[in-house]
């Protein structure tokens, strides 16, 4: 399916492309199609495309010359490409230790949301999260799919502390501090791996458009995982969908 | 050969920055670099550098600096009296270092960030084609006393007897020019001519990655769907206030964003202190 896009000059080296707005799955996969045929049109240095849910922003090296010229390109670019054809996702499983000792704020959130612990980490074990972008820290996923049984507003006053590996949620979404951060979601879990990793060139391992299963696991085996990612001999799950 | 500079002080926030990181976007990364990229441009091209050299950046109190063996210098952005040795040195110009001399810089006078280039650039950790430091992508986020920057020693310091003169951004210019945000045209009619008509002041909450606006705007408008964002973006908060994002901001944002600063005048802002004042004008691409 094609879409109306607004094509928009966002500075004298960037256009937005909006999508119409909402959180929206054939929204994604139009978006990095699109994302896609922009990025092996231009040679590599030229541009960038920053992407979010129903947006992206193409950052240019050095001024636009001709804004019109430019998004005439674009245009055709998008009504050239067959929407039909998803790019490769991969299904990665996730293990999370819902252990209150690693949880900080896991058995406050059970009582506000009148759960009990099992019930929360049955209801967010069970979706398949879908990975739409990469924003605010460097590594955190943007994931749909949190089941409306677990949404739950924002901390009044963040934590300064929030350590890596933290699973969280924060409204209706639910997500992973790859890095030691300030935050104002809740800690329900904690996850052993590393999300984001700057020594490589591809720093995350999850890219837009992949899917996300947690995997609730018990205290020894975080413990382990934890080890063997220091000895470098753990590599993250996945399956091809 | 490889030799290297001493902090031995620090000064309030100095960091190692260059460009920036261009193309990890995707990955959440922010793009960093010299928060006034024209003074950081001037310092390279004085010392015939590449363009993407790695400068110190010092940020209102500079540091104090011992170069373990030759080199040459050049000193650009805030305005400041400088001492090779207590001999008083000229900025815009390029200077010769010997071995061990020790480089004072004094309170900044005006503006905010300084930039002391050197020949051939600091040859501090690269990571992701950027040695622009970066708390979780490089080691260290700031640099601390008696911490050491390698650079390669060079001789061919010649005197040109020519200085060039401080860009503008120390004229007394209050007016940056803007772009209308892709949320502009939701604003009301009087919340429009209050952004675009208002003076504004520099809060006290001024870092790398934003500067936020004393004065606020009334009636609000709701935050949007997480959408990119870009250093020079102009966001409106719940609370009413604006927040001007600048180089090490995240990627992507949540507030409306209500206005885009041209590049010129990112790099005018980035030297403005607390308390000075700003006004926006509309222009078009």
């Amino acid at each position: 399916m094609k879409y109306k896009l607004q094509y928009k000059r966002y500075s004298e080296r960037a256009i937005l492309i909006e999508w119409p707005s909402g959180i929206d799955e054939n929204i994604l996969h139009d978006l990095l199609f699109f994302k896609k045929s922009i990025l092996s049109f231009y040679d590599k240095p030229i541009v960038e495309v920053i992407s979010a849910y129903n947006s992206l922003l193409i950052y240019y090296v050095s001024t636009i010359e001709d804004f019109y010229d430019e998004v005439l390109m674009l245009k055709s670019l998008y009504s050239k490409g067959f929407g039909e054809t998803r790019s490769e996702s991969k299904l990665w499983k996730i293990p999370v230790c819902y252990a209150t000792s690693l949880a900080q704020d896991l058995e406050a959130f059970a009582e506000s949301k009148s759960l009990t612990i099992e019930e929360i980490i049955r209801l967010h074990t069970t979706p398949l999260y879908t990975a739409y972008f990469i924003g605010f820290l460097p590594g955190f996923l943007y994931l749909g799919g949190l089941d409306d049984q677990l949404h739950n507003a924002r901390k009044m006053t963040p934590s300064l502390h929030v350590k890596k590996g933290a699973v969280a949620i924060g409204g209706s979404q639910t997500g992973i501090y790859p890095i030691n951060s300030p935050g104002g979601w809740h800690v329900i879990g904690m996850c052993p791996l590393d999300f984001f990793n700057p020594k490589t060139e591809d720093c995350c391992f999850i890219s837009s458009g992949d899917k996300i299963q947690f995997i609730s696991i018990e205290e020894n085996e975080y413990n382990d995982i934890s080890t063997s990612i220091l000895n470098n001999t753990y590599m993250p799950k996945s399956v091809s969908l | 050969m490889i030799a290297d500079v001493e902090i031995v002080k620090p000064g309030l926030f100095t960091t190692i920055q260059d460009e920036g990181r261009f193309g990890f976007s995707k990955y959440g990364i922010p793009k960093s670099g010299a928060m006034d990229q024209v003074s950081f441009g001037f310092a390279n091209l004085i010392l015939g550098n590449t363009k993407n050299a790695a400068c110190i950046e010092w940020t209102i109190q500079p540091p104090v600096l011992k170069f373990h063996e030759e080199t040459t210098i050049v000193l650009t952005g805030g305005k400041t009296d400088a001492f090779l040795n207590d001999q008083k040195i000229e900025m815009y110009r390029e200077i010769q270092v010997c071995k061990n001399d020790i480089l004072k810089i004094n309170f900044c006078k005006k503006g905010v960030y300084g930039y002391v280039g050197i020949k051939n650039g600091f040859l501090s950790e690269e990571v992701l084609y950027s040695r622009s430091f970066y708390k979780s992508i490089t080691l260290q986020f700031r640099l601390d006393k008696n911490d050491k920057i390698p650079y390669q020693s060079s001789r061919d310091y010649t005197d040109h007897f020519s200085a060039i003169s401080p860009p503008l951004f120390l004229e007394n210019s209050n007016e940056l020019e803007v772009y209308k945000g892709p949320e502009f045209d939701m604003l009301n009619d009087a919340q429009k001519s209050k952004v675009l008509e208002s003076v504004f002041t520099i809060s006290n909450t001024i870092n790398r990655m934003a500067i936020q606006l004393e004065e606020k705007i009334p009636n609000i408008l709701p935050s949007i769907i997480t959408s990119p964002v870009l250093p020079g973006t102009i966001q409106l908060t719940p609370s009413g206030s604006l927040i001007v994002l600048m180089r090490d901001c995240q990627t992507t944002g949540g507030y409306p964003r209500v206005l885009q600063l041209t590049e010129t005048s990112i790099n005018h802002i980035a030297q403005k202190r607390m308390k000075e004042k700003c006004s926006f004008r509309l222009i078009e691409f």
